[in-house]
């Protein structure tokens, strides 16, 4: 055991934010409340950016000493260099060959998007219908567990055929991509009712609208959000393969052009930009579950 | 409304290769319009199962269970329930929660005498001012409350509850016995009232007839006991009346008896 007087010093000492309280207990030596113990907020943060600084160059470290061994290999100067001349003109538009890299990313996000909205569509009903009845599971889940391992860029062929446009078809292979992970955690989620909410919505006799509106929708949300985030994830990944196959614009096409044009460094400033852009779309849905989680009952 | 059961006979069926359960063999009650009768028993006795097989959620494997002469078939609308962990919906407030149910037993009348009723029972049980919270930021007991005025709300005939006040502390449990009653006979059409529980004051302090569930030989009906005290009852004066002293040790005696048996 400690002696607990430098403590009660170490608390009476803190600066007080607002107006000094009356002594409302016989000592006023005594605090009548004690705040609780805080670290500094902006300590903690400073270690937390000093260690992530630390990890960053620890990365560039070993890739400076790959590139010293293989010269072909950009360093990370070069890389630099790239991403802030990359950085001068994100937005410029100069025909099919000389675009910026935001107008690139901003088509990429755009067929990711339309592909995305698309798997949801149809991925929240099915999923919808497939927890909810036993025949729609049994009928729909083989083909889901058949397609699902499948590489999203097999479908690229199919799409390819179809709508006669390869930039068509890449939203098509990002359709596929987003599909499953939407569907499946869908109908998990709506399949795991409780039962006593089921024998509430029995004994009250609710409706088909009503149940799938008070009890269904609600009960899947959590999990329908956490199949978006997966998906989202997933087809940024893919709209990368997806636009080298497709080609003609988008960051997966900057990316193998700059690859064919021999700009190594563009292609690593590249995977930078589409790192910060997955971080983002990522965070954003992570913000969303936050915000359906808080309203979320604590059993 | 009366209720009829004549050996209702009820199995779960085995997991794998598990044997298949009996959990009620060859069970008759008659419960006459406007009674409370509580059913009691240890647990895994199969009361709760009973209460599911009136309530319509489960299907008796044998055996007739009817209301008013009218075979039940399912849940429906002269029947409410109120659940042992509540059962609210977590989304919806307290008042969503009462309106959805008041509504979707009238389907055909407008939503205004839904709300009415709603916000009648919500009232009656004081958590009016509580309406648009979510069930998770009120107390176990206000939960409760908010599922009983639910129960209340669809207007039923007959109300079945499963072991509604377990969970509570033993003031809580005892505000809500009384609204409870209160409930039942001053503000409701409501006429009959079965109630699971185990506990054995709880039991007698609401009851006209208590009904002991057994799991020997078979899981049932071991005894059926009336309740020779005068309406309405005060709590702190029950424990002297003659009759309660009686029923209380019959009770005990018989739910004792179980334990020395299985162990």
């Amino acid at each position: 055991m400690t002696a607990p007087a430098p403590e009660t010093t170490a608390v009476t000492e803190r600066p007080l934010t607002g107006p000094e309280p009356a002594p409302a207990g016989p000592n006023p030596e005594i605090p009548t409340s004690v705040p609780p113990p805080r670290r500094g907020r902006f300590r903690d943060l400073a270690t937390s950016v000093l260690f992530a600084l630390l990890g960053v160059g620890c990365l560039v470290a070993l890739w400076s000493l790959v590139a010293w061994r293989s010269p072909d290999l950009p360093t990370p100067i070069d890389a630099w260099r790239e991403f802030l001349d990359l950085m001068s003109s994100p937005f410029h538009d100069s025909g099919p060959n000389d675009k910026g890299i935001g107008v690139q990313l901003w088509i990429s996000i755009g067929r990711v998007f339309r592909g995305f909205a698309l798997a949801a569509l149809v991925g929240v009903p099915l999923g919808l219908l497939m927890g909810g009845s036993r025949r729609a599971w049994q009928a729909v889940n083989p083909v889901v567990q058949l397609l699902r391992p499948v590489s999203p860029l097999a479908w690229f062929p199919l799409g390819l055929v179809v709508l006669k446009d390869s930039p068509q078809a890449a939203v098509f292979v990002i359709f596929i991509t987003a599909l499953w992970p939407i569907v499946i955690n869908t109908a998990a989620g709506a399949a795991s009712i409780p039962t006593d909410q089921r024998n509430v919505a029995r004994v009250f006799r609710f409706g088909r609208v009503a149940y799938v509106r008070h009890v269904m929708i609600p009960h899947t949300l959590p999990s329908l959000i956490t199949g978006l985030r997966l998906s989202m994830g997933v087809a940024w990944m893919v709209i990368v393969a997806a636009e080298m196959l497709s080609g003609g614009s988008g960051i997966g096409f900057f990316v193998w052009d700059s690859y064919n044009g021999g700009n190594l460094s563009a292609v690593i400033a590249a995977i930078v930009f589409i790192g910060l852009v997955g971080v983002a779309l990522d965070s954003a849905f992570v913000r969303l579950g936050r915000r359906v989680s808080t309203q979320e009952a604590t059993p | 409304m009366s209720l009829q059961l004549l050996g209702v006979h009820k199995w779960f069926p085995g997991r794998r290769r598990a044997p298949s359960q009996e959990v009620l063999r060859g069970v008759d009650l008659t419960i006459e319009s406007g009674e409370f009768v509580s059913l009691i028993g240890h647990s895994g006795c199969g009361k709760s199962t009973l209460l599911n097989v009136i309530a319509g959620l489960l299907q008796a494997d044998g055996g007739r269970v009817a209301l008013d002469d009218q075979p039940v078939q399912g849940p429906g609308p002269d029947r409410a329930m109120v659940f042992q962990n509540y059962s609210l919906l977590p989304r919806l407030s307290l008042l969503a929660n009462v309106r959805e149910a008041a509504r979707a037993a009238q389907p055909d009348a407008p939503s205004a005498r839904g709300d009415e009723l709603a916000e009648r029972y919500l009232r009656a049980v004081g958590l009016w001012e509580h309406r648009q919270k979510r069930p998770h930021e009120v107390s176990g007991g206000m939960q409760q409350r908010t599922a009983v005025a639910r129960a209340f709300a669809v207007q039923p005939r007959i109300l079945l509850l499963d072991e509604p006040f377990g969970a509570l502390d033993a003031l809580t449990r005892a505000r809500l016995q009384l609204q409870l009653l209160d409930l039942w006979q001053n503000e409701s059409t409501t006429e009959t009232v079965l109630m699971v529980t185990h506990g054995i004051e709880e039991a007698i302090y609401l009851a006209d007839r208590i009904v002991v569930m057994g799991g020997e030989p078979g899981p049932s009906i071991v005894e059926e006991i009336p309740v020779p005290l005068s309406r309405p009852r005060d709590r702190a004066t029950l424990i002297d009346q003659s009759g309660y002293h009686t029923v209380y040790e019959h009770l005990m005696r018989l739910l004792t008896k179980d334990d020395v048996a299985a162990n």
